[in-house]
């Protein structure tokens, strides 16, 4: 019997496959996608009850502009040509300078760097030129007209407010500063002990990876209220070193875990080499096993970017006024009383939060995959 | 590796854990005796107006030189805990005239205790279902769509829990585009936000679809790993699709299911962001909202420290009692494999 035969779906599951798969997109995708339109329009359309409405903005078109054919065809075409750049990276990525050691980090971030930059310059710049060009050429023919006059109500206002007038990239900054110190410190000392739980057999080892179970399983609150008053005390209340603080520590027993099955998967033959060859420990970890340790240290450090950059409760009560980071500030801005127009501004500024996660997701999908599995398929 | 090289390694990381967990949960146990309170004072003031002077008591917070409002900690027992249980009043809720555990659930900690419960326990289910019915179903799509699908899969479960919540509330709020919907096609004015049960609903959806993701993942990549060998083995000697799933894939799996449980026991006992981004404190709290809120200053800026840590301590207590017996479980398979 033909065994592909076999396992081939009859026409009837394939339909629910099919039907199930377009439902779980629409759902995963559709509160994020209506986060974004609403966040292009007027409150009058953003708010309006008929969906037509919210996604083409006729009041936002006639008060406040919006974008003609033209402009979307361009548009079309740059996110055509990045998208195509991007799903191509790995041959065009061999094709720049990759040596039997695999691609230079270096030159993967430069390309990455590159494509983000390449869109940002044609959106910013190029479309809006070669639309007013197109619009001096065909603005004044009478058919040819209707692609170049605005058609889709779109207005950037909201994210002009947050980010200029409310001086949002203070927060952002603040986020930043927090991310990066969050993500380099638990990194550093996350690393060194992860390799040392991974290469040594004792019972002590297997006691200090349950005791950083049960850590993790801790409630971050619990935590926070043991901060509170010596942070107070010491005036460490407010500064964004505190939370950086008490971050890495929420965050050290699930680096530690992450970053030790990593380890495991490389040989300890190759540590054992470099000892026999006259290395001390230290240097047999740096000069042997980091350099192939890259894609594990990166992907650790996506999830603990992700546990810092998404903190809501040890921000909120460990930070204030300046020092506040993105997420609190939201909150603080849409959860009093407001007009509809503040809180279009509060979706905008949501919408801004989640780009970079986006771009995240887009660019390390395949690590982000890696380092859930990670523990778990061998677990 | 020899212990002194171990130690250096592991040195950093274990002291790290100790200064800032360990230490901070001794700290917790020793605050949740106690409370800090400002010092008050009695002073005679005298108030002069146009009919004469008149002195009289006033109450005032004692300040030390520098001007700040000085404060004192004192032992107080058990006070926290008891004014956290309220004993009194669960009594009161099954003593005669009392409406059992309607009333109960008014009380903070208990509303928080079972919110927090059934919310971990409604929630693990589903999320291992959607979880399992994704990846069987990710699995039987042709290859070149599958990277799109997980992109957009792994969307829901990176974004930020709070604007997650805050992206789904917008939808359902008063006037939100699905709120409006079903009003225009059932005819009745539909309000998410007015009471307690569809908040609760709202969180659970939004749970799921912020869970589900990770549990999606975890099974797709194990299903990588099925011999398809025994599939065909087992097809070829006239097994149904079915009893394939049911015989086959699903023994492989369950060791995953087991640890996407374990970690959803841990991550939904915590749930927090929920309450903040529905704006649900007013129907719904959690335990970890209840030490949030008394940790956050009131209106004269003051923080309860000392209530904060015994509802920590609790909700500690809650979560060993919870993980205690599924970890026992696997410890013993473990144990017994070995």
């Amino acid at each position: 019997m033909n065994t592909s035969k076999l396992n081939r779906l009859p026409i009837s599951l394939q339909l629910i496959v099919w039907i199930t798969i377009i439902v779980w997109v629409v759902i995963a995708l559709f509160p994020l996608l209506w986060m974004l339109v609403m966040s292009f329009k007027l409150p009058i359309d953003g708010f309006h009850p008929n969906p037509f409405v919210v996604m083409f903005g006729p009041n936002t078109l006639e008060n406040a502009g919006g974008v003609s054919i033209i402009n979307i065809v361009l548009a079309g075409v740059v996110a055509y040509f990045l998208i195509s750049t991007f799903a191509n990276r790995d041959d065009l990525l061999e094709r720049m300078g990759s040596t039997e050691d695999g691609t230079n980090p270096l030159i993967v971030i430069a390309f990455y760097l590159g494509i983000l930059l390449a869109g940002v310059l044609s959106f910013v710049f190029l479309i809006p030129w070669v639309s007013s060009f197109f619009k001096l050429l065909l603005g004044s023919i009478p058919l040819l007209k209707t692609l170049v006059e605005p058609i889709l109500g779109l207005t950037t206002q909201h994210y002009e407010a947050i980010w200029i007038e409310n001086a949002f990239y203070k927060q952002f900054l603040n986020t930043l500063f927090v991310t990066l110190g969050v993500v380099s410190i638990s990194l550093t000392i996350g690393t060194l002990a992860a390799y040392g739980l991974a290469r040594t057999r004792t019972t002590w080892v297997f006691w200090i990876l349950i005791m950083a179970l049960i850590f993790r399983a801790l409630p971050h609150s619990t935590l926070v209220t043991g901060y509170l008053p010596p942070f107070i005390e010491w005036g460490l209340y407010g500064k964004r070193i505190a939370v950086i603080i008490v971050l890495v520590a929420i965050n050290q027993p699930f680096t530690i875990w992450m970053l030790r099955s990593f380890f495991m998967n490389i040989p300890a033959a190759l540590d054992e080499a470099a000892l026999v060859d006259g290395c001390n420990r230290l240097q047999a970890f740096w000069n042997v096993i980091m350099p192939i340790m890259w894609p594990g240290v990166i992907t650790t450090g996506l999830f603990s970017f992700l546990l810092a950059y998404n903190d809501y409760l040890v921000s909120a009560l460990l930070l204030d006024g300046e020092t506040r980071t993105m997420v609190p500030a939201i909150l603080a801005y849409f959860n009093r009383e407001t007009t509809l127009t503040d809180q279009l501004e509060a979706i905008a500024a949501a919408a801004s939060i989640t780009f970079p996660l986006f771009l995240l997701v887009l660019f390390f999908q395949r690590q982000i995959v890696s380092g859930l599995t990670a523990g778990a398929v061998k677990g | 590796m020899k212990t002194r090289p171990f130690l250096m390694f592991v040195g950093p990381s274990i002291v790290m854990m100790l200064l800032f967990i360990a230490g901070p949960l001794i700290t917790v146990f020793v605050q949740s005796f106690q409370q800090t309170q400002s010092v008050f004072e009695t002073v005679e003031r005298e108030t002069c107006d146009p009919f004469g002077c008149k002195t009289e008591n006033v109450t005032i917070p004692q300040v030390d030189e520098n001007g700040r409002a000085i404060r004192e900690t004192k032992w107080v027992g058990w006070e926290n805990y008891r004014v956290l249980l309220d004993w009194q009043n669960v009594r009161a809720a099954f003593a005669e005239g009392g409406r059992g555990l309607t009333d109960v659930t008014d009380i903070a900690f208990w509303g928080a205790l079972r919110f927090t419960l059934v919310f971990t326990l409604l929630t693990l289910p589903l999320i291992i279902i959607v979880g399992m019915v994704l990846a069987f179903t990710v699995n039987s799509l042709m290859k070149s769509i599958r990277g799109p699908i997980i992109f957009i899969t792994l969307l829901p479960f990176i974004v930020t829990p709070v604007i997650g919540a805050l992206s789904i509330r917008w939808l359902f709020m008063g006037d939100g585009i699905i709120t409006a919907q079903l009003e225009r096609l059932t005819g009745n004015n539909i309000s998410m936000f007015a009471q307690g049960w569809t908040v609760e609903l709202l969180m659970y959806f939004y749970r799921v679809w912020h869970v589900a993701p990770f549990a999606f993942i975890i099974f797709y990549a194990a299903l990588q790993t099925v011999q398809s060998e025994q599939i065909e083995a087992a097809r070829i000697d006239g097994a149904s699709r079915w009893q394939v799933i049911r015989n086959v894939i699903l023994p492989h799996l369950m060791p995953l299911i087991v640890f996407v449980g374990l970690i959803h026991l841990m991550d939904a006992y915590r749930v927090f962001d929920e309450i903040i981004g529905f704006n649900a404190e007013a129907f719904r709290i959690s335990l970890q909202w209840l030490t949030f809120d008394f940790l956050t200053p009131d209106d004269s800026g003051n923080r309860s420290i000392g209530r904060a840590s015994a509802s920590a301590i609790l909700t500690m207590i809650g979560i060993a009692l919870l993980l205690i017996a599924p970890l026992r479980n696997t410890w013993k398979e473990q144990t017994g494999r070995a």
